[in-house]
């Protein structure tokens, strides 16, 4: 491999990085202008820039959408002391936050968010067209609990230690529904003579007719409830749990490695809603049309911009939810996860599978 | 008096249905008061004679009915006394109890004539409480709370008085005020026999004034304020300066003389703002002078120490305590005591005193003219204490001549003067000069700017202990301000020093912990603890000491025993 | 009094699930989402006061432009965190206002200490003291949070009421001279 095609992947990949961080800078700005809205508050609407701020309606517009506000909050993180506690572990404190951040950046290299047409055939815009998509994505999204998981343990203090312990216990019991849920649409997608494997590009031209929520509406729902559960957002915010863990797991950071914390779990809600979206939302496509991104680099830009619509419609569900919903209790969670989860999923197989049977004897 | 029941002479009386035993010819009010009720009234005082002029003190009375041929008492068909109450209600100020008297102190009736009387009073009253000092301990305030009705019925113009009449150099007179309860002119006239003063004009014009040519300026004067049931009478002192309800009275005695009179120092957040007589039927009754009233302002006064010095540079308090120390370790060491000190002090002194091996142990008397009243010819409060205490054997002298003369043959190169001034009691400055001086006391003088050590000490209002006036009477002050800051106790001073110098006596730095020692180690102090020292003083047996010439003449309470008269003639 | 117990209605299916509660509930969000808001843009727009608000404590004048307060320090013993401060003196005889008699000389309230109770507005037995509408006293230092009395004067304005105590008690004073 020459030094220039690798220079050019690290490019691709830095601008991919970049761009989800940003969203999921904004996806913090949006948590705090929905909760508002929906509250009857205002939100931020206050943080100026001094010349861009000062653009006539258009300035005033940005201020008041709070558009400068994430700006403000990350050079807030960022210059902020850095206190660690004595009591900590020192190596695996400053270790959690990376622990938790990289997964949650590294899931975005296998999602495919959008299509290119060359030569007539279209092909995914990724930065890894991996055929074990799907497989990747759970391995490295699943890590994302390790660095709950350390914070808790190496914070040495008794809240973060029982947000660790109830997020570990959450997300392994949320893990195999999650797991389950999405059996149905590789069945569907790996039809009989296709090749596509557990590659999700495969999976969103699966979707050119109609979207997978349709098909398995309760696939859909399990995935999303799953997606929650994995993401620590309420209604399973056991690993935070500010009503009685003061602050769960980060209980003990403060400044920039808690400005990770806080980063990595919006970039994990921005993925979990790309993968829903790819998974069960057509990826890029509009409903009933088959494929109209033959345009070369317009159909390509046009692509990406109806996933990312896509995407940031499935984050203010995430939103919405959040301020609708009161809290579950620990053992209502772990109940629900073994009892009502995982059968339902497992009986959402072999429905799925008779009914594919039967539709195949068709 | 055959129709009740007499018993040791003392007779059987019914107050709203409670027996009551008493002996004959009580005051009514009086008995009343002591059985923790209250009638109300204005013009009784206690210790003056009766008036009868302000008519609040109405009560029903009756009596046994007697059979007027056989004089003997007439049975209801009971079997009990008839009782024959007067038809009107009599005010129990002049009455005088005799057997098998009932008395109603709370019937309807006379709560009627209560709020009548109390109206009448109030027609032409200011009602300035706001701004009036007697607010908070105002007897129109109180049984206004109590009997008035809340509003007034007098539509007509009030009588507008002079407001503000200089009585006196001390006494203000506010006119409209005044009940005209005649307690300020009994008091002049029969307590300091001093006539000055007197109502003129008639009616609601009514007012009270001093004779031409005269003013209120005796040194008892401003009892009349303390005497004044409202506010028409207001010391010139204290007028304007604190509401009442905020001074916390703490129990003291008065230091200006040997009679030690009650008081009780008001004081709020740490500043006195003035001192009144507290009653004590044994030594000032409800009395007090004029001067005593005002030794307070010498807590703030310019010559106040509150540094401690060594050679007159101001020092920490251990290293003022070390070089006192140093000095005390010679062995030619003299003692000049205080007959302001208090007993505890007095004590620890001569405790020191003796471990440090004193030469000699001498006080300096201050005898003036008293006035046969509450001021002694002894201006020091406690000479006696010292007596008690055997820190001298003899009668302070004005002049230290013996200390004078061992100073000039070189015989005492130290001396420790607590609160005296040496160079007015027959030591010159020159003579001072050649020894140390070790000073403690709360106010510098000749002696303290010479000294080489100067400790400063609290005044009589910053600290507790007791005295022991001239009845033989030992009485007890307690701390009514805190001291300047950092400004040690002198219990704690001596005591510190006498831990320094090996003679562990214990912690004696409170009089509660001094008393512990005393009332074992002083057969005349037996049985006695400062806390339980009773607010009026325990008399202490002082016949040890009548061969001494005491110089205190007659007073109120007091007899000089004949042999010390005599002595002094 | 009688006891109702009240049976409860047993869930449905389809509630069991709790979808169709939770459909309701994003609705009942979601219609908030679009109602305008009701914050209060506070330093540009403020709240509207009601009367008998309990605001800064000011010390107000009477018509004549004469102080109200006689220093009687009722409002200093009511204070319940002690925020108030008098020191009283008396007016000099033969003044101007020599029938007032007392005035206070310092009057200091520590804004620090205040807790707006209006206590001391409703014990003036003179009506000197009010609570205004002020609610956003600030300093930068605890000394500048004491008012002294021109400070509470100057807050409190003049109460412009038609009582003339002292000119009345003038009045009747210099009539009682002519008797």
């Amino acid at each position: 491999m020459d030094v220039f095609k690798i220079l050019g992947i690290t490019a691709k990949a830095l601008v991919v990085v970049l761009v989800l961080l940003s969203l999921s800078n904004l996806a913090i700005l949006a948590e705090r202008k929905v909760s508002s809205w929906i509250q009857g508050r205002v939100g931020p609407n206050r943080t100026a820039l001094p010349i861009i701020g000062a653009i006539p309606f258009l300035g005033a517009g940005l201020t008041r959408l709070g558009l400068f506000q994430p700006l403000a909050d990350g050079l807030k993180l960022l210059l902020k002391e850095d206190p660690v506690p004595d009591h900590v572990n020192k190596f695996y404190y400053f270790l959690a936050p990376v622990a938790a951040f990289i997964p949650a950046v590294t899931a975005i290299t296998v999602l495919p968010f959008g299509e290119i047409v060359r030569n007539g055939t279209p092909r995914p815009i990724v930065l890894a067209d991996l055929d074990i998509g799907i497989l990747f994505i759970f391995a490295v999204a699943s890590l994302g609990v390790y660095g709950v998981i350390l914070a808790g343990w190496a914070s040495n203090s008794k809240y973060p230690f029982l947000g660790g312990i109830r997020a570990s216990a959450q997300m392994i019991s949320y893990e195999l529904a999650l797991g389950l849920s999405i059996l149905p649409v590789f069945m569907w997608t790996n039809a009989p003579g296709s090749q596509a494997g557990l590659n999700l590009f495969a999976v969103v031209q699966g979707q050119e007719h109609f979207w997978n929520v349709f098909w398995m509406p309760v696939s859909a729902l399990l995935f999303l409830v799953a997606i929650f559960a994995e993401t620590n957002r309420l209604p399973f915010d056991m690993a935070e749990s500010e009503s009685e863990l003061v602050s769960g797991f980060s209980t003990e950071y403060g400044s920039f490695k808690f400005g990770l914390f806080f980063l990595a779990e919006y970039a994990h809600i921005v993925v979990g809603s790309g993968v829903f979206t790819v998974l069960f939302l057509g990826g890029w496509r509009l409903p009933f049309i088959a494929s109209y991104y033959s345009g070369g680099m317009t159909g390509a830009v046009l692509s990406v911009l109806v996933f990312c619509a896509k995407t940031f419609l499935v984050v203010f569900l995430f939103m919405w939810v959040r301020w609708t919903l009161p809290r579950f209790r620990y053992d209502q969670i772990m109940k629900l996860g073994w009892t009502v989860m995982l059968p339902l999923s497992l009986l959402n197989i072999i429905g799925y599978a008779l009914f594919l049977a039967v539709w195949d004897g068709i | 008096m055959s129709a009740g029941k007499v018993t040791d002479g003392r007779i059987d009386v019914f107050i709203d249905g409670e027996k009551v035993r008493c002996p004959p010819g009580t005051n009514l009010i009086d008995l009343v008061e002591g059985m923790g009720k209250e009638i109300p009234h204005y013009c009784y005082h206690p210790k003056l004679s009766v008036s009868g002029n302000c008519r609040m003190c109405l009560v029903e009375l009756g009596t046994p009915a007697m059979d007027r041929e056989t004089g003997k008492p007439v049975l209801d068909e009971d079997g009990a006394p008839k009782i024959m109450y007067f038809p009107n209600p009599v005010i129990a100020c002049a009455t005088r109890l005799t057997s098998g008297m009932r008395v109603r102190t709370q019937s309807a009736k006379v709560r009627e004539c209560r709020e009548a009387v109390l109206e009448f009073l109030l027609i032409n009253h200011p009602l300035d409480c706001p701004i009036c000092d007697q607010a908070g301990e105002c007897l129109l305030q109180e049984f206004a709370t109590d009997y008035g009705r809340g509003y007034s019925r007098f539509i007509e113009k009030k009588v507008v008085k002079p407001k503000r009449t200089v009585l006196g150099p001390r006494v203000m007179l506010d006119d409209e005020r005044c009940i005209l309860c005649s307690r300020c002119v009994r008091f002049c006239q029969e307590v300091v026999e001093d006539d000055v003063l007197g109502f003129v004009d008639r009616g609601t014009y009514t007012t009270l004034t001093c004779y031409p040519g005269k003013q209120l300026e005796n040194n008892y004067s401003l009892n009349t304020v303390d005497i004044c049931p409202v506010g028409a009478l207001t010391s010139r002192d204290f007028r304007f300066r604190m509401r009442v309800w905020f001074l916390k009275e703490t129990p003291s005695i008065c230091t200006e003389s040997s009679v030690g009179v009650n008081t009780l120092v008001g004081s709020r957040e740490g500043k006195v703002y003035r001192i009144t007589p507290r009653r004590n039927d044994g030594v000032n009754d409800t009395w007090m002078s004029d001067s005593g009233r005002a030794l307070y302002k010498r807590i703030e006064d310019e010559n106040r120490l509150i540094d401690f010095r060594v050679n007159r540079l101001p020092v920490r308090p251990e290293d003022a305590l070390s070089e006192a120390l140093r000095r005390l370790q010679g062995d030619k060491v003299a003692f000049v005591g205080s007959g302001q000190s208090s007993v505890e002090e007095h004590f620890l002194f001569n405790c020191l005193s003796r471990a440090a091996g004193s030469v000699l142990n001498c006080l300096v008397s201050r005898t003036r003219e008293g006035d046969g009243f509450l001021i002694s010819n002894d201006a020091n409060p406690n000479v006696r204490g010292a007596l008690c205490l055997g820190f001298i054997d003899t009668l302070p002298e004005a002049n230290l001549t013996g200390l004078a003369e061992k100073i000039n043959r070189g015989e005492v190169d130290a001396v420790v003067v607590h609160n005296e001034d040496l160079t007015t009691a027959g030591i010159g400055r020159s003579l001072l000069e050649k020894v140390e001086v070790i000073y403690l006391g709360s106010h510098g003088n000749g002696a303290s700017e010479t000294a080489s050590v100067v400790i400063p000490g609290l005044t009589v209002f910053e600290k507790s202990g007791t005295f022991i006036n001239q009845q033989f009477r030992l009485q007890k002050f307690l701390q009514a301000v805190p001291g300047p800051p950092g400004v040690l106790d002198d219990l704690v001073t001596i005591s510190r020093l006498l831990n320094l110098l090996g003679k562990d006596e214990g912690r004696l730095a409170t009089p509660a912990a001094v008393w512990a020692v005393l009332s074992r180690r002083l057969k005349c102090f037996e049985g006695i603890s400062f806390d339980t020292l009773p607010e009026t003083g325990a008399l202490l047996d002082g016949s040890a000491f009548r061969s001494l010439p005491f110089c205190e003449g007659p007073s109120l309470h007091f007899e000089p025993e004949t042999g010390t008269v005599e002595a002094r003639a | 009094m009688a006891v109702k117990i009240l049976k409860r209605r047993p869930l449905s299916l389809l509630e069991k699930t709790y979808l169709p509660q939770i459909l309701i509930g994003l609705k009942i969000t979601l219609r908030n989402l679009f109602r305008p808001s009701v914050t209060l843009q506070y330093p540009e727009e403020r709240p509207d006061i009601p009367e008998g608000y309990r605001g800064v404590p000011t010390l107000v004048k009477d018509a004549n432009g004469r102080e109200k307060c006689v220093a009687c320090q009722l409002c200093e013993f009511v204070c319940p965190p002690r925020a108030i401060r008098i020191t009283s003196r008396e007016l000099e005889t033969g003044g101007e206002d020599a029938h007032i008699e007392k005035a206070p000389d310092e009057f200091e309230i520590d804004m620090l200490r205040c807790i707006y109770c209006g206590y001391c507005q409703e014990v003036c037995p003179e009506e000197a003291i009010w609570l205004q509408d002020v609610f956003s006293i600030s300093g930068y230092s605890r000394e500048a949070m004491v008012f002294d009395k021109e400070k509470l004067y100057q807050l409190g304005g003049t109460l412009p009421d038609n009582h003339f105590k002292w000119d009345r008690k003038k009045a009747e004073e210099e009539a009682a001279k002519r008797h």
